[in-house]
């Protein structure tokens, strides 16, 4: 049981940015992808998330062995892939409430609705572990949140959804330290051996709080090098610069 | 087979209020308008001849008067005046009782869940089925207050001494060429009367359907609200979709007496090849409030501008109004504002949505003469659009005279971005749902100043505006 990508190339405006990525995430553990800018973390989840801008060529992900290049973005959702932003969209004039309600009922078959009552108490039970102010239900997705609230509510949106395969793209740009704790905090209370992550960021500050079994390096459009958690220490310490240079002499 | 099987086999039904029944009209003024034709209206309604006069010198002026094409879109010259068919009717006097309505005529307004809608939240309604009304009847504690809710034919006929003073008065046959043409060939429409000081809790609804094919409905509307008297009311119209377009112009004049209110909403849902040229206007007394809550969706063109004339006293206007426009649709809709006395207050917010193809104008017109003060206007209009071909315009014109009266106008233009529905869509919503809730994000606010029963209504509605809309 895994989310797995091989040998994954894709084109955006025919400029080729994956040039033949393979990983995978078995259940259970959480993968980091580190790079420099422009090695295409970016790029990889909203590929696999399927953003229309994105042309695969050549490789397939799949979720559990079920192939999802052919599935359209909602329905790899429902497939149980969720994709933390970058930057998060807004959507105005939406309640929070209304649209974690609407990402839940659209899981549900047809005829059958939501408790209320059920519901209310999960997501206030989630924005008290988040230390989200109970007001967040009624604003607008997104719309006059800090960089912080933002990133808070992608968590919160992935703990009510429960999806088995959680990409995290920059979770931490845009964070004080504070912040980053309680999305930390959050995050590594959803890690379960029914459940994989893979952690995208450019510095390792995120990795002291969310901890990967496996940290992998993405560099133009590959993984060049993959290793336990002290290769993030490793790059931190040395640069970007030092994977260059080996990948040069190799 | 029995006639009613043959009846309902020939039935189509969609969700869309998309079926109609075969035609087995009693009365029928054939195509084309002239004087015969109005005659003809007016022999079947045992008319007085002020009436029969009024309406052949409203003739003359809709004849004379050109198109206003000059200002307002081109497609108003496909109306073929002279293959509309003025009159349609199976002759029967409105019942009070759903059961004594004829069979296809109920079910095509139990279809629309009217009778239904009528036991849980109304205080009166009036089913009309072309020219006619089929159906009326208000609660009986409401006409024990001295509530009078009939359609405009009853109205005319047994209580002119009310009806006389307010007809025409605060929309004229000569206000433009289609309130001209209703003035000429007006049948049906709801005739409401509220004495002094009472308020009518539940809404009063008429409902308008069309039926026929190359038809023209003309429902005419007056209600007048005494001092200190409260009324909603409610209108919902529909028709089905058919080859030829169809004509739909009504009037509708509001009347509030001093510190009387009047809450006049609107949701249509037209078949997009009806023509809809609509003339509304309120006339607010001293302290009286005049609110406007106008829902457009469907039709070939709109063409809308409800109006409030202050004429009191800090008399209030409101117009809240949504419009959506659809491939092959024009939404031209807007609002009036004439101040006439000190103190006075209007608000207009308007919401219009472009979807596809679709285009919405938005023309609004606030006017504060010099001699006045202490009057106040506040002026939104946002525009949503959805994908690059659709179109939006807006021309507001305020006019303000003098320097102690308080304005303010904003107007946004904005769009759902692909990567919105990204966003909503990477969380599992399809397509389709993902531009509704935009969509009813875009209008919630308004959609608030809706009673619960009617923004469902809207909702749903909406919901199967965007479910055609994305490929």
């Amino acid at each position: 049981m895994s989310l797995k990508i091989d040998n994954l190339h894709a084109s955006v405006e025919d400029i080729e940015i994956l040039k033949g990525l393979t990983l995978e995430i078995p259940k259970g553990e959480v993968h980091a992808i580190m790079g420099p800018n422009g090695s295409g973390k970016s790029t990889l989840s909203k590929v696999i998330a399927g953003h229309e801008d994105y042309e695969v060529t050549e490789g397939s992900v799949t979720i559990d062995g079920e192939d999802i290049l052919e599935m359209e973005i909602d329905e790899r959702s429902r497939a149980g892939l969720f994709l933390a932003f970058q930057y998060p969209h807004e959507v105005p004039g939406v309640s929070n409430a209304n649209f974690i309600r609407a990402a839940l009922q659209s899981r549900l078959p047809d005829g059958e609705e939501i408790d209320a009552v059920a519901y209310y108490k999960d997501l206030y039970a989630k924005m008290d572990e988040l230390e989200m102010d109970r007001k967040f239900t009624g604003r607008s997705v997104n719309e006059g949140f800090s960089g912080g609230e933002k990133k808070r509510n992608e968590i919160l949106q992935m703990m009510m959804l429960e999806p088995k395969y959680c990409i995290m793209d920059e979770t931490d740009s845009g964070l004080d330290i504070d912040a980053l704790r309680v999305v930390a905090k959050g995050v590594n209370a959803m890690r379960s051996p029914d459940r994989g992550f893979l952690v995208i960021t450019h510095y390792q500050r995120l990795l002291d709080y969310i901890v990967p079994d496996v940290v992998h390096v993405l560099y133009d459009g590959k993984i060049v090098k993959s290793g336990e958690k002290d290769l993030a220490l490793e790059l931190e310490e040395k640069g970007y610069d030092w994977v260059k240079t080996e990948l040069a002499a190799a | 087979m029995s006639q009613d099987q043959a009846t309902l086999d020939a039935v189509t039904i969609d969700d869309s209020g998309d079926f109609s029944f075969p035609e087995d009209y009693q009365h029928d003024a054939g195509t084309g308008l002239n004087e015969a034709t109005l005659d003809y209206i007016s022999d079947i309604k045992k008319e007085d001849d002020w009436i029969r006069d009024f309406r052949k010198k409203a003739l003359k002026i809709f004849n004379d008067k050109p198109m206003p094409t000059h200002w307002a879109s081109k497609d108003l010259e496909n109306i073929k005046f002279q293959d509309i068919r003025y009159y349609l009717s199976q002759g029967q006097k409105p019942t009070r009782s759903w059961d004594e309505v004829p069979d296809d005529v109920k079910q095509t307004f139990e279809r629309l869940g009217i009778p239904e809608k009528e036991r849980k939240f109304l205080a009166g309604v009036e089913a009309q089925f072309d020219s006619e009304a089929a159906y009326s009847n208000v609660k009986e504690e409401l006409e024990k207050q001295g509530v009078i809710f009939v359609n405009s034919t009853e109205g005319l006929r047994e209580h002119p001494e009310i009806f006389r003073k307010w007809f025409g008065k605060v929309i004229p046959t000569g206000d433009n060429k289609f309130s001209a043409l209703n003035s000429a060939v007006f049948s049906g429409g709801s005739f409401i009367y509220v004495p002094p000081g009472v308020k009518v809790a539940h809404p009063l609804q008429a409902y308008f359907r069309i039926n026929a094919e190359n038809f023209g409905q003309f429902e005419r509307t007056l209600i007048i609200v005494d001092e200190g008297a409260e009324v909603t009311y409610m209108e919902g119209c529909t028709a089905p979709k058919f080859e030829t377009a169809t004509l739909h112009s009504a009037v509708v004049e509001l009347v509030a007496m001093k510190d009387a209110k009047i809450q006049y909403i609107t949701v249509q849902n037209w078949s997009n090849n009806v023509f809809n040229l609509v003339t509304k206007r309120g006339l607010a007394h001293e302290n009286a409030e005049i609110r406007w809550i106008d829902c457009n969706i469907g039709s070939r063109l709109t063409m809308k501008y409800p109006g409030v004339i202050m004429k009191g006293r800090k008399a209030r206007g409101e117009v809240i109004s949504i419009a959506l426009a659809n491939d092959g649709q024009h939404q031209d809709t807007g609002a009036k504002m004439i101040h006439a006395a000190d103190e006075t207050t209007s608000n207009v917010v308007s919401k219009s949505i472009s979807v596809g193809k679709g285009r919405s104008t938005y023309r609004g017109q606030v006017h504060i003469p010099k001699h006045l003060k202490g009057c106040k206007n506040n002026t939104e209009c946002d525009a949503l659009l959805i994908n690059t071909n659709s179109r939006t315009d807006t021309y507001p014109a305020i006019t303000v005279r003098g320097n102690k009266h308080a304005t303010q106008h904003e107007a946004s233009v904005s769009q759902v971005s692909e990567d919105q529905i990204f966003y909503m869509q990477q969380r599992g919503l399809s397509e389709a749902e993902a531009m509704s809730l935009s969509v009813n994000g875009f209008i919630n606010d308004l959609a608030r100043e809706f009673p619960m029963e009617y923004s469902v209504e809207l909702k749903r509605l909406i919901d199967l505006e965007m479910e055609g809309s994305v490929g």
